[in-house]
């Protein structure tokens, strides 16, 4: 079936909910109506999308995205793909792991690497960085940290178990703790498509 | 919170009569640094956590600030077992992406590069799982040896033995000569003979019956919402196979079947591998008979094996995805029309088949705990991207 | 013993007279460093793709057995080698620091493949530690991505040479009180704790990345969203764009030179 027929039907199913068209995928306007739609998704006769195959977040600079593939293996049907934005400030979306059960570590994996909270999931926390990492490493304006450059922190910790910090290493760990920021990697500074 | 501790939250209540313990991540047993916190009642697990992310290697951030033919080589590393089959996702996802046609030779050497890919990893994976069980090595060995002959092949067509890098926007980038075409079908011709022996020793042998039936079966429902793929899926009695259901690339023109399991325990998982080894077989006899001397890559993507970093596909997003030995692998790719894509994401297989790890295990002894572990087939590579 | 080469307290000549009538003559040194470079047993540590070679090193057609690392132990207290295979990230380095530490004297390490000297293909990442030899010494770099099973027995090779030319009375592991062991970084806000033990290394003090291509890592360039709301735009009838006459990209302009440090 094709995306404008199955938009149709869910909109005819389910009244009251805003879907969009985005080049080939459906948009859900309003994020809260997720869990819904893709129950309705998952149990339309017509339809039986009952395999969720990849849980993507994504980072438009404005706002952060989730975007779901569906297939169904009872009708070996092809995709629908389903979109959910929320903002940058607070990103918080409902989460899908009630309907699908695959899509438990694909959201901790999209909250570990963008910050996007899923709500009712049953266990919200970082999956491949450890727990007391702070950011959210594929924002696109992450800080990475400079692996070269030794900070104050480091050097109150070589010295409390004995390790001799040389005297230029410190003196610059102190500058750099004075200023109140952290070591950075530089980032690039040519234009992207170079 | 003490700094950095990785303490998953195990919520089971510890009456003192219980044992927690962390297998991992440096285990012989694991198949790569992959670490499971288990509650155990003597030797029954009770509770399985696992904790991944030992090498996470940040692939998706290095992809996107490369040019898309610059990430071929990461593809290779990804499942680092089956580099072919990772080229060959990402060169789909970005055919889809930017429309680009493969010409019909390439396709025959994608494919048959895909099947002898096939063949390595079930061979090898059967090896591990044997390993797992207690045949220290033997079985490796065997089928380390097939594999060696398989990767000397590799070797003479992309020029490494693992990480080939060989498959390019729109074609391959080297023909295979006659000479190694010959020796696939010398290969193919054999192998029947190997896998006999093999299965001789292995598939009535009692111990593995004995530890591997009734051991960590999954159930078709909960597999097919866990998003559960590959022979895994196919072991519960699932008929699923990306490559009859999308019939990407030239499959639909090969005649082959997908075999099935009953119970979906550690032993059809095995059986369904031994299965679709000789599936694999059958299509690469019929691709070397059909295969015809032609063009290895499109004429409008030539220009671009000299300068990726021109290649520009339109605005927009694709989702490829082939049937890995594993699963399924997909690849998600937004391009915003620079020479780098936007959002590149690995739908893993192996990172989601763990889903219902602990599903799987609970009840069992800690021993089976690993044999599970086995037949789940997990390359660290792919579980952390 | 004809293969070792070191400083050897009787003449090569008498021993050799001596070989042909069926009299070995040794040092203690050489005895004991010929029990010791022919018996390395490894311990199984494979982290990534490496590991797959070092397993494919480790069967019948590269057999590694040949050389003596016959046995690869799971536990580190019965080994005496670390073959690193495979990138060291940043979650992962406390734990293989603390192996190390694990390890009996003598130990040596080997760190297989581009990834575990210098971050390897990965170096940009913000998970990727740049090299395990920021915490632990390390005896033989094997470079390679992944190096090939022939290039391990090499590295194995070296470090049996090496042995060989380590001498009883000045080792370190028989004075009183000795013990090699690396103070174990945990996991920061940002990073790991130290980012590097200078005892044991220490930064360059040119950055050849920057001074070669300009820029000091690869990652984060882009300033703009694509716009995938509005719909696409007709195709054009033209091809995709056409590559510039001058194939060779355009190289970064050299930087001033560096102010000493």
């Amino acid at each position: 079936m094709k995306t404008e027929e199955i938009k149709a039907l869910i909109e005819k199913a389910l009244p009251g909910v805003k879907l969009k068209l985005v080049r080939e995928s459906l948009l859900v306007e309003n994020a809260a109506d997720l869990p819904r739609v893709a129950k309705c998704l998952k149990e339309d006769p017509a339809l039986k999308f009952d395999y969720l195959s990849s849980v993507t977040g994504a980072d438009y600079l404005t706002y952060l995205e989730s975007v779901y593939h569906l297939y169904s293996m009872e009708k070996k049907a092809g995709s629908i793909v389903l979109r959910a934005r929320t903002d940058r400030a607070n990103p918080r979306l409902p989460s899908l792991v009630p309907i699908y059960r695959g899509a438990e570590y694909q959201e901790r994996e999209a909250y570990d690497l963008y910050g996007i909270v899923y709500e009712n999931h049953p266990d919200m926390r970082r999956i491949f960085m450890w727990d007391s990492f702070e950011g959210w490493p594929m924002r696109k304006d992450y800080e990475q940290e400079d692996s070269e450059t030794l900070e104050a922190a480091d050097v109150e910790w070589l010295e409390k178990r004995g390790v001799k910090v040389s005297d230029a290493d410190r003196a610059k760990a102190e500058e750099l703790r004075k200023t109140g920021k952290r070591a950075v990697a530089q980032k690039p500074t040519g234009s992207p498509e170079a | 919170m003490n700094k950095g501790e990785i303490s998953p939250k195990n919520e089971v209540q510890h009456d003192g009569q219980t044992l927690e313990i962390n297998v991992g991540p440096q285990h012989p047993s694991t198949h790569g640094v992959f670490r499971m916190n288990m509650v155990l009642d003597g030797e029954t697990v009770v509770s399985l956590k696992p904790v991944m992310g030992y090498l996470h290697r940040n692939h998706e951030q290095i992809a996107e600030n490369m040019s898309y033919a610059a990430s071929m080589p990461y593809t290779d590393r990804l499942d680092y077992f089956n580099s072919m089959s990772n080229n060959f996702g990402w060169s789909l996802a970005v055919e889809k992406l930017a429309a680009i046609e493969v010409p019909e030779r390439a396709q025959y050497i994608r494919v048959i590069m895909a099947e002898l890919t096939r063949i390595v990893n079930h061979v090898s994976v059967i090896g591990f799982l044997l390993n797992d069980l207690g045949a220290f090595f033997t079985p490796v060995l065997y089928a380390f040896r097939e594999r060696e002959k398989i990767l000397d092949l590799f070797e003479e067509v992309s020029g490494a033995r693992m990480m080939c890098n060989y498959f390019r926007f729109g074609g391959i980038k080297y023909d295979v000569p006659q000479s190694v075409l010959e020796r696939i079908r010398e290969i193919v011709d054999k192998f029947p003979k190997f896998l006999d022996e093999f299965e001789t020793l292995l598939t009535k042998n009692e111990i593995l019956c004995m530890r591997c039936q009734n051991v960590g079966v999954l159930p078709a429902e909960l597999a097919v919402n866990a998003s559960i793929t590959g022979p895994m899926l196919r072991a519960s009695g699932v008929n699923y196979d990306i490559r009859k259901v999308d019939k990407y690339s030239i499959y639909d023109r090969f005649n082959f079947k997908v075999p099935l399991g009953k119970k979906g325990d550690v032993y059809d998982r095995y059986y369904v591998r031994v299965l679709e080894i000789r599936e694999s077989l059958k299509i690469l006899d019929q691709a070397l008979k059909e295969i015809k001397p032609g063009e290895i890559m499109n004429k409008k993507m030539v220009p671009f094996l000299k300068s990726p970093r021109n290649f520009k596909p339109p605005v927009g997003e694709a989702y490829g995805r082939v049937e890995a030995p594993k699963g399924e692998l997909g690849f998600y790719v937004v391009s915003d029309g620079t020479p780098q894509p936007w959002r590149y994401h690995v739908r893993a297989p192996s990172f989601i088949n763990l889903t219902i790890l602990e599903d799987l295990c609970l009840g069992h002894k800690l021993a089976d705990a690993i044999v599970i572990l086995g037949s789940v087939d997990i390359v660290l590579g792919e579980v952390d991207h | 013993m004809a293969f070792t080469q070191n400083v050897s307290a009787i003449d090569h000549g008498l021993k050799n007279e001596l070989g042909k009538k069926g009299v070995v003559v040794t040092t203690l040194n050489e005895l004991y460093n010929w029990g010791r470079r022919s018996s390395i047993w490894p311990m199984q540590f494979g982290l990534a793709c490496c590991a797959i070679e070092m397993i494919a090193t480790a069967c019948a057609r590269y057999d590694i057995a040949r050389f003596g690392a016959e046995l690869f132990r799971a536990s580190p207290r019965q080994s005496d080698l670390i073959i690193i295979a495979g990138t060291v990230t940043k979650k992962m380095a406390p734990q293989v620091v603390r192996l190390y530490n694990q390890m009996a004297e003598p130990k040596y390490c080997i760190t297989m493949g581009a990834c575990s000297i210098a971050g390897g293909p990965f170096i940009d990442g913000y998970n990727v530690l740049r090299g395990i030899d920021r915490y632990i010494p390390v005896d033989v770099h094997l470079p390679g991505c992944p190096p090939r099973p022939e290039a391990l027995l090499f590295g194995l090779q070296e470090l049996q040479r090496k042995i060989d030319n380590q001498e009883i009375e000045n080792t370190e592991w028989y004075r009183k009180g000795f013990k090699r062991e690396y103070p174990v970084p945990e996991f920061g806000p940002h990073g790991l704790v130290p980012k590097y033990n200078p005892e044991v290394w220490n930064p360059r003090d040119v950055d050849h990345r920057k001074e070669r291509y300009g820029e000091p890592i690869l990652i984060g360039k882009k300033i703009k969203a694509p716009d995938l709301d509005t719909p696409p735009a007709p195709p054009k009838p033209a091809a995709p764009a056409v590559p510039p006459s001058a194939t060779a990209p355009k190289p970064a302009a050299p930087p001033p030179p560096p102010a000493n440090a």
